[in-house]
């Protein structure tokens, strides 16, 4: 895969803004629009973890689908590599950036087909992107790399725990072998436990194989635990952004401030 | 006015949820009841208020101020419901109905248990939309609840819950599906209501971190069992059953930390 990066910016977005038609409230009403986002710029280093939080109608995940060409900018323009994304275009030439790209979401039991085994969920990729080689070798050996045992791929989703299906859908997002991997909520779905070693796989798949993350969270723990970037959204903007220490640690924003001043933490005296 | 669970067994076509469950909700305590999605935590909550699903039976014990709850007719659990016990459940979009103005639902729950006119059910529902701090009461109460913010529907769920003076309120995850920020305005509105009433709470959750800032008590449930109870800050600085000490670990994992990772 042979992506080129400009100073080391794998994704980069500029001036992004999306409008949508807000329905009518009246008919023969003038059209309305809500922006969703506003002239948004965003950097995804190579080889980085960039966590974007923000509460309901920030923005956060009409950002994350511009990013991923599932969606077109009313203006603004995505760069993956330093090549331009046109999500409009046909969707066999945009392979090239489907190929270097993987997507998790919030619910393993919404996203994973019932009726397909395991192995044809993580094979489909490979063979819907034209990926060579011994597509079932990789998907045993990717179901090994995200903690499962080979044999299940002739298992159906079913047949799994909330955790496990979310290994079974990091897995599909990583079959191909993508530079990116965005998750959309990932661990939001799951109990604390399974969420701390789902949390523990992205580390992993960082670390060890250089994976670029971009994680869209409300969870700012998930955030601070995962990322060294971050990027701070309110009503389609960007109120704040940098290093995670640095901003989770000495907020700028007041909105930065107040998000962080409510959250919840463990406090064994506090509620007598 | 206590609640006192006993040896509450909960099964589904043969298979038990909730198996052997005890523990006391003292006037004026507020308890938690954590576990992860199966640990019978819903389940327990469900059983007192006698709404268990079609195909579920409960056997023990639940006495409600001396009463037994367990094989008490529906009109007789109804009747305590709303008025005695009041509800918060998760969801407020799917706990309101649709195409009612949320102060006449306010109203009807007021309603049902005291003979008030129409008219002052209406302006009692006025006093509690204020009282669950909505803004501009007098016009909200007009609204539909599609009409109103998730914040703002599960405060108007709570207005419904607390319209009669229940003395005991159960949350079910009442926060989950709210934004943090959302989240700490019902918490806190939550806890001064049941502080300011003195009414006992029993608030079901999976997050560690919401309960601290809520319960007194906390029971520890797992597979139907409990492993573990007693006052929140004993569980929380000193866990004596592994599950406990799992969660604990597990939570701080993933949690935000104020001071930055050490």
């Amino acid at each position: 895969m042979s992506i080129p990066t400009t100073d080391g910016v794998l994704l980069r977005g500029r001036g992004l803004t999306r409008r949508f038609r807000a329905p009518a409230a009246r008919l023969f009403e003038s059209r309305r629009y809500t922006t969703a986002l506003d002239d948004v710029d965003i950097d995804v280093p190579e080889g980085s973890a960039v966590g974007i939080i923000g509460e309901s109608g920030s923005g956060k995940s009409t950002l994350v689908r511009l990013l991923l060409g599932l969606d077109s900018p009313t203006a603004g323009t995505v760069e993956l590599g330093g090549r331009p994304v046109d999500a409009g275009a046909r969707a066999r030439s945009l392979h090239w950036l489907r190929r270097a790209t993987g997507m998790v979401f919030q619910d393993p039991y919404a996203s994973l087909d019932p009726r397909m085994s395991v192995g044809q969920i993580i094979a489909e990729p490979l063979w819907a992107l034209g990926i060579p080689g011994d597509r079932r070798a990789r998907v045993r050996e990717v179901l090994q790399h995200v903690g499962l045992d080979a044999d299940m791929a002739a298992r159906f989703p079913h047949e799994f725990s909330g955790g496990q299906r979310q290994r079974i859908a990091i897995a599909r997002a990583i079959a191909h072998r993508p530079r990116v991997l965005v998750g959309d909520e990932p661990l939001s779905a799951l109990d604390v436990t399974v969420r701390a070693q789902i949390l523990d796989l992205l580390r992993t798949l960082r670390e060890k194989d250089g994976l670029t993350l971009v994680m869209v969270s409300h969870d700012i723990g998930v955030v601070q635990n995962l990322c060294d970037e971050v990027v701070v959204m309110k009503d389609g903007r960007v109120v704040e952004e940098g290093p995670t220490e640095k901003v989770l640690l000495e907020p700028q924003a007041a909105y930065t401030r107040h998000l962080l001043a409510s959250i919840p933490v463990i406090d064994p005296y506090r509620s007598r | 006015m206590s609640l006192e669970v006993q040896d509450l067994v909960v099964e589904i076509g043969g298979r038990r949820v909730v198996d052997g469950v005890s523990f006391a909700v003292p006037d004026g305590a507020r308890v938690g009841l954590i576990g992860e999605s199966g640990s019978g935590k819903s389940l327990t909550a469900l059983a007192v208020l006698g709404l268990l699903p079609d195909g579920a039976t409960a056997q023990g014990s639940i006495r409600w101020n001396g009463r037994e709850l367990i094989g008490l007719s529906d009109r007789k659990l109804a009747e305590l419901r709303g008025d005695e016990i009041g509800i918060v459940f998760q969801e407020p979009r799917t706990a309101l109905n649709p195409i009612r103005t949320v102060g006449r639902q306010i109203a009807e729950s007021i309603r049902i248990h005291q003979r008030l006119p129409r008219r002052a059910a209406m302006e009692r529902a006025v006093a509690e939309a204020a009282r669950v701090r909505l803004p501009d009461p007098e016009q909200i109460v007009r609204r539909y609840p599609h009409q109103l913010s998730g914040g703002q529907r599960q405060r108007v769920a709570i207005a419904m819950a607390l319209a009669c003076r229940p003395r005991l309120l159960i949350a079910d995850e009442p926060t989950t599906a709210l934004d943090v920020t959302i989240q700490a305005e019902i918490l806190e509105l939550l806890h001064s209501l049941v502080a300011d009433d003195g009414m006992s709470l029993v608030f079901i959750t999976h997050d560690l971190a919401v309960l601290s800032q809520i319960a007194t008590d906390a029971v520890v449930l797992e597979d139907g069992r409990v492993v573990e109870h007693g006052a929140l800050a004993q569980l929380l600085t000193a866990p004596a059953s592994p599950v406990t000490q799992g969660l604990l670990r597990d939570a701080t994992a993933t949690l935000w930390r104020p001071g930055g990772i050490s």
